[in-house]
Formats: structure tokens, sequence, C-alpha cells
């Protein structure tokens, strides 16, 4: 278990008007949403909509231009370095060493986030990744899928309060990418709160409580609850339905 | 542009202009001759080099610790001072070096310090230019690491040259400052300034055009 | 912290164990270079005066320049220095951890360096073995110290191969004139123990400095 300070149990994130731009180029252009305990959020849109810049954003890696976003009532720029250990990141590059074995992996990040007791800690991940057999082996003879399992325990090994993905969904094959839906919708269950950044919107059907839709920076719409996600999403970026 | 940049900009130029004159009236140092007027342009280039140097730390140590770039466009500025009147100075010294000590560079604490200094301004300039975005905070970290570097460069040429015989004997100060000196300095600091205040400027419109195009990109 | 930062130490020492990449590429580096430095300077099987204080440093600062490159390319590659910046670590930890690999690399490289030198330069490098080893020490400190907050900092810029050398090599000018001329005192036959003090204590300050000021800068350095 970790220990958490005061104010780091926090129940909901808050995001209030943020943007950000890089020299003349807005990439997130007031963006306003909250992701409540036990749910899962979506943020939609094609390639350079801004989507991994507002996880980075999340992830307390990048800062605001404008804007703010709320960790329960602590701002961002309050916080104090241990907030990062209540935040787990699936990043598009997985964040995993190739030169290591996946359990080496796992008890690397296991102990840099605090766990006490970085083996056990890694060998349960490697039991919910379905890899325990696979645990001594580098990780650079993984297939797509079984790192993205790996990086998925690397991320969740903390129990954080919340988790990010960015385009999780990428390469998977039908097994695994099933296989990540229920263990998000688990995750759901025990009260994480969840964004997930995704282009792949079959996969995301039926997963998101609410989506936020993203274009060139800008949110579109947000629904809750979305049904039949392909066709909203086309009739969202073609901006036809209004909220 | 403030009021008091386009006066300015004239009395720059006037003092500029009128400046061989005043030199060519100063007394003629006896062993030196005509050689030592370059040190009228030679001293306030060093003078302003140092002041630019101090601009750009202390504007990168304040951007650093507050992030507002408005002190990354003064470093930017001061950097581009620095290598300019660096380059004047380093020019000018072997001119007159050759003249009155025999050869054009000598390895002593001072030039080499300054030839040191100068290069990583340069450097300085490289990062901003080629590093990509975000290298505003790279470069300012570089700069500060320039300043609290001047100390040790110093001391350490100074010992590594008087433990060797230096092959010339190197002068202390070889004239009084007269009023010709003073002259070139406040001439040579009134340029300094302007052409500081110029180019923040330039800066500073760049990035209100930055960010008219980011409001107009909001507005569609 | 420094709990970290030994994490962050032993998982790249882990690493190099495994691949050995860095390690023989350095190394074969910084001996080619010693051996083109003994094909352009030494004649008729001399070397030039106090010539092998100035090719160890140079090669030991070749060699850095290369392992500090490398050694964030990997982390660049995985975007691992990401994830440890995600981490609730504090952030100079992972600096000093970085450091302390870095120094292990150029130590161990050194350690094959001085032989070699000595041997093919007809050097006493080994007459004083305690003073040359505060003096690489602590000038091998001082240029990781500046080598690796830089190559941190360059990880996400371009032409980021090119710019640490031209960022570095400028800033790290005292180490390179403190250790060549401490060294090259001890290569004399007669021990002058006050420039050796001298140039030890200057190389302590630099690095006292340096490091504080690296792990002062690294935090708004490293985040956008």
């Amino acid at each position: 278990m970790t220990d958490t300070g005061p104010g780091l149990d926090f129940d909901r994130v808050t995001v209030d008007g943020v943007s950000r731009h890089f020299g003349r180029r807005r990439a997130v252009s007031r963006v306003s949403f909250v992701a409540s305990k036990g749910s899962i959020v979506g943020l939609l849109g094609p390639n350079g909509a801004g989507k991994s810049t507002l996880l980075a954003m999340l992830a307390t890696l990048l800062q605001p231009s404008a804007g703010t976003i709320r960790y329960g009532a602590m701002q961002a720029a309050d916080a104090p370095p241990q907030l990062r250990s209540r935040i787990g990141v699936l990043g598009h590059d997985l964040f995993l060493y190739p030169e290591l074995t996946a359990r080496e992996n796992l008890a690397f990040f296991a102990a840099l986030y605090g766990q006490r007791d970085a083996d056990r800690a890694a060998r349960s991940a490697l039991d919910h990744a379905g890899l325990a057999d696979r645990g001594d082996d580098l990780v650079a003879g993984f297939s797509r899928g079984m790192r993205q399992r790996v990086a998925l325990e690397r991320a969740l090994i903390h129990e954080p309060r919340l988790l990010l993905l960015d385009e999780p969904f990428t390469g998977l094959d039908e097994a695994s990418a099933s296989a990540l839906l229920a263990r998000l919708r688990s995750l759901r269950e025990s009260g994480a709160v969840i964004v997930v950044a995704t282009h792949d919107l079959d996969v995301a059907e039926g997963l998101l409580d609410e989506a936020i839709f993203l274009r060139e920076g800008r949110m579109v719409q947000s629904l809750p609850r979305p049904e039949g996600l392909r066709s909203t999403y086309r009739s969202v970026m073609a901006g036809t339905r209004q909220s | 542009m403030p009021r008091w940049f386009s006066p300015a900009a004239i009395a720059c130029g006037v003092l500029f202009a009128a400046s061989p004159f005043v030199i060519a009236n100063a007394p003629f140092e006896s062993d030196l001759g005509l050689v030592q007027k370059i040190f009228y342009y030679h001293m306030p280039s060093a003078w302003m080099f140092l002041i630019a140097s101090m601009v750009c730390g202390v504007a990168s140590v304040r951007f650093l610790a507050t992030g507002n770039y408005r002190h990354d466009r003064t470093a930017l500025a001061a950097g581009e001072l620095i290598v300019l009147f660096g380059l004047l100075t380093l020019v000018t010294g072997p001119l007159w070096a050759r003249r009155s000590w025999g050869t054009f560079w000598v390895w002593d604490a001072r030039t080499t310090a300054s030839l040191v200094s100068w290069m990583i301004a340069c450097a300085y300039l490289i990062l901003r230019r080629y590093g990509g975005p975000g290298s505003e905070k790279l470069a300012a970290g570089l700069a500060l690491f320039g300043m609290a570097n001047v100390p040790f460069i110093y001391i350490s040429v100074n010992y590594w040259r008087t433990i060797h015989p230096p092959t010339s004997v190197v002068p202390t100060l070889p004239f009084s400052l007269g009023f010709p000196l003073w002259y070139c300095v406040i001439a040579f600091l009134l340029l300094f300034v302007l052409l500081l205040k110029l180019r923040v400027r330039v800066e500073e419109q760049q990035a209100r055009v930055d960010a008219l195009y980011l409001a107009l990109d909001e507005r569609s | 912290m420094m709990r970290v930062a030994w994490l962050i130490l032993r998982k790249d020492l882990t690493v190099e164990v495994r691949s050995r990449e860095i390690a023989y590429t350095t190394l074969f580096f910084a001996v080619s270079c010693v051996l083109v430095f003994a094909f352009a300077l030494v004649r008729e099987g001399r070397a030039p005066e106090d010539g092998a204080a100035g090719i160890l440093w140079i090669a030991v600062m070749f060699a850095g320049n290369l392992a500090l490159g490398r050694t964030f390319e990997r982390e660049r590659q995985s975007e691992t220095l990401r994830a440890l910046l995600l981490g609730p670590a504090p952030r100079p930890a992972v600096y000093v951890g970085k450091l302390l690999g870095i120094l292990a690399l150029l130590f161990g490289a050194e350690l094959v360096l001085v032989p070699l030198v000595a041997l093919l330069f007809q050097a006493r490098l080994l007459a004083h073995p305690f003073w040359l080893a505060g003096i690489l020490a602590t000038g091998t400190i001082g240029f990781a110290a500046v080598g690796t907050l830089f190559a941190a900092m360059l990880i996400r810029a371009r032409s980021r191969d090119v710019l640490l050398p031209v960022l570095l090599y400028p800033v790290t000018v005292p180490v390179i004139i403190a250790g060549v001329r401490g060294t090259a005192a001890l290569l004399q036959p007669e021990l002058d123990g006050g420039i050796v003090r001298f140039w030890l204590a200057l190389l302590v300050c630099f690095d006292v400095v340096f490091v504080t000021l690296a792990l002062w800068t690294f935090e708004p350095v490293m985040t956008d």
C-alpha cells in the first residue's frame, strides 16, 4: 500500500477552461469537464486534436497556459510531488525498458512509486497480466499486446486513483482488446477515475460514461453515456448535432 | 517605442560621429603613439561585453525562477549583445596588442576568460536557434552555468599562467582614464541600451503577433 | 531521495550489464582516441612534454561526451525518462541517479585509460596514485555533473547530438585546465604538493558549486 497524504485521496478531477499553446500553435483550447470517481471519460477526436496534450497536463507533465486543473479541491499548481503517486499513466510509448525483464520492469516502477514490497507487487502484477510464466523474459521479445499488458500493470502497480490512457487499443487484437476493456470496467468498479484518449470508436463502444469530442484543440461536444459512437462521432464532428 | 528612443538614438549617432575627433585630440601616450587610440573603443566594448553578460545572467535566473517570458526576451537580447560587443573586444584587442606587445594573442587570465565567456554566449545563441521548441529554458540554464563559471575560468587560467613564465610582459592599464575614454564609454553605453531596447521590442512584437494568431484561432 | 537515485543507478547498471553496449563502445572509443593522439604527437618514440596528462583528459572528455549522448538516447527511445519524471520522486533524484551511472562508467574507463596512457607515453602516472585518484575523481565529477544536466536538458531538442559538445566544452574549461595541470604536476620528477593541492581545491569548489546549481535547475529546466 502507498501512503497518501491529506487531500491526495481526491474523488474527482476538474478541468476548468484549460488551454495550452506552443508558440503560435494552440494545442488545447478552453476545455472543461469533470471526471468523477468510478467513471470512465473518453477523449475522442482525430489526430492532432489535443488529446495527448490534455493527458500530459492531467499527468502534471505539462502546465496549462490558461485555466486550472483540480484534483479534488487541490489545484495542480499547489500539489506536492506525492500527487504523482496517485496518478498512473499508460502512454503511447508504453514506458518500458526493453533491456529488462517484465518482472524487473514492474519491480523497478513499484519501488520507484514507493511500494514497500516491490517484488510481491511485481508478482501479483504479472498474475493480473496473465504473464506469470513469461516474467523472466526480456520485454524486447514481447509482442505488442503482451507489452501493452505489462505496461498497463506498470501503470496500475501503485494503485493510482487517476488512470490516464493514451491510445491504449492501438495494435491490439480482439482478445487483448476485450481483456483490456474488462480490466477497465473492473477498475471503474473499484472507484478509479479513468480518462481514455482514443480514436478507436468501435472498441470504446459502451465503455464510456462520458465522451468529450475534441477537434483542433477545441471541445466540440460533451455527451454523457453516448450510444452508437461511430455515428455520433461523425455527426458531432460534422457539426450537425447540437447540445 | 518609448519617447526617449529617438532623441537618444540621435544623440548616440552624434557621439559616435564626433568620436574620431575627440580621440584624435586626446594627448598622445609617448611610448605607444597612435595605436593606443584603439583602446578608446576597446575598453568601452569590453565593459559593454561585461554588462551584457550580467544582464543576460540575471535575466536568465529570473526567467528560470518565475517563468515570465519577459525575462527570457531580455536574456535573448542581452545574449546577442554579448556576442556583438565580445566580438568587437576580441578584434580590437589583438589589433592593439600586436602593436604594443608584439603578439596578437596572449593566454593570460583576462583574455582567455573573455574568449571562453564569448564562446559560451555563442553556444547560447546556437542553442536558441537550433534547439527547437522549448529551448528557452535550456538556454537559460546554460546562461546560468556560464555566469557561475566566470570566476572559475579566471582563477584557473590565472594560476595556469603564473606557473608558466609568460612570453611577454603584460602591462597594466597604460594610460590614465581621461575625458576621451569616458566620452566613448557614454557613447557605447547609449548604444548598448538602444540596441537592447530595440531587440527586446522586436521580440515583444513577435510575442504579440503570436498572441494575435492564437486569439484569431480561438475566434474561428 | 537517495533511495530513488540508488534505484535508478541499479536499474541503469542492470541494463548496462545486460547489453554492455555503452561500456564497450565508450571504452573502445577512448582507446582509439589515445592511439590517434599517439600517432599525431609522438615523434621518434618520445611524447611531448606533459603530453600524457593532456591526452588522458581529452580522451576522458571525448569518451564522456559519447557516453552521455548514448545513455540519454536510450532513455529517449522508450520515453522512459518521462516515466521517471511521472513518478512521485523529487526530480533532482532522477538527476543524481543518472549522474552516478555516468560516473561509474567514466571511472571504469579511466581504470583502463590511465595504465594505457602511462604505457604508451612513458609517463609515470602511477607514481602518486592517491593524488591522481583525487584529481581524476573530482575532475570527472565536475565534467559529469554539468554533462548529465545538459544531456538531460537536450533530450527533446533538435540537433541534440551536436549541441551537447557545443554546450559542454566551453562550460567545463576550468575542469580541463585544473585536471590537466594537476595531472601534469604529478608527472614532474619532484612533486610540488602545493600546486596539486591548489588544483584539487579548485576542482572540489567547482564540483560543489555546479552540482548544487544542477540540482537547483533540473526541475525548472525539465518541466514545460
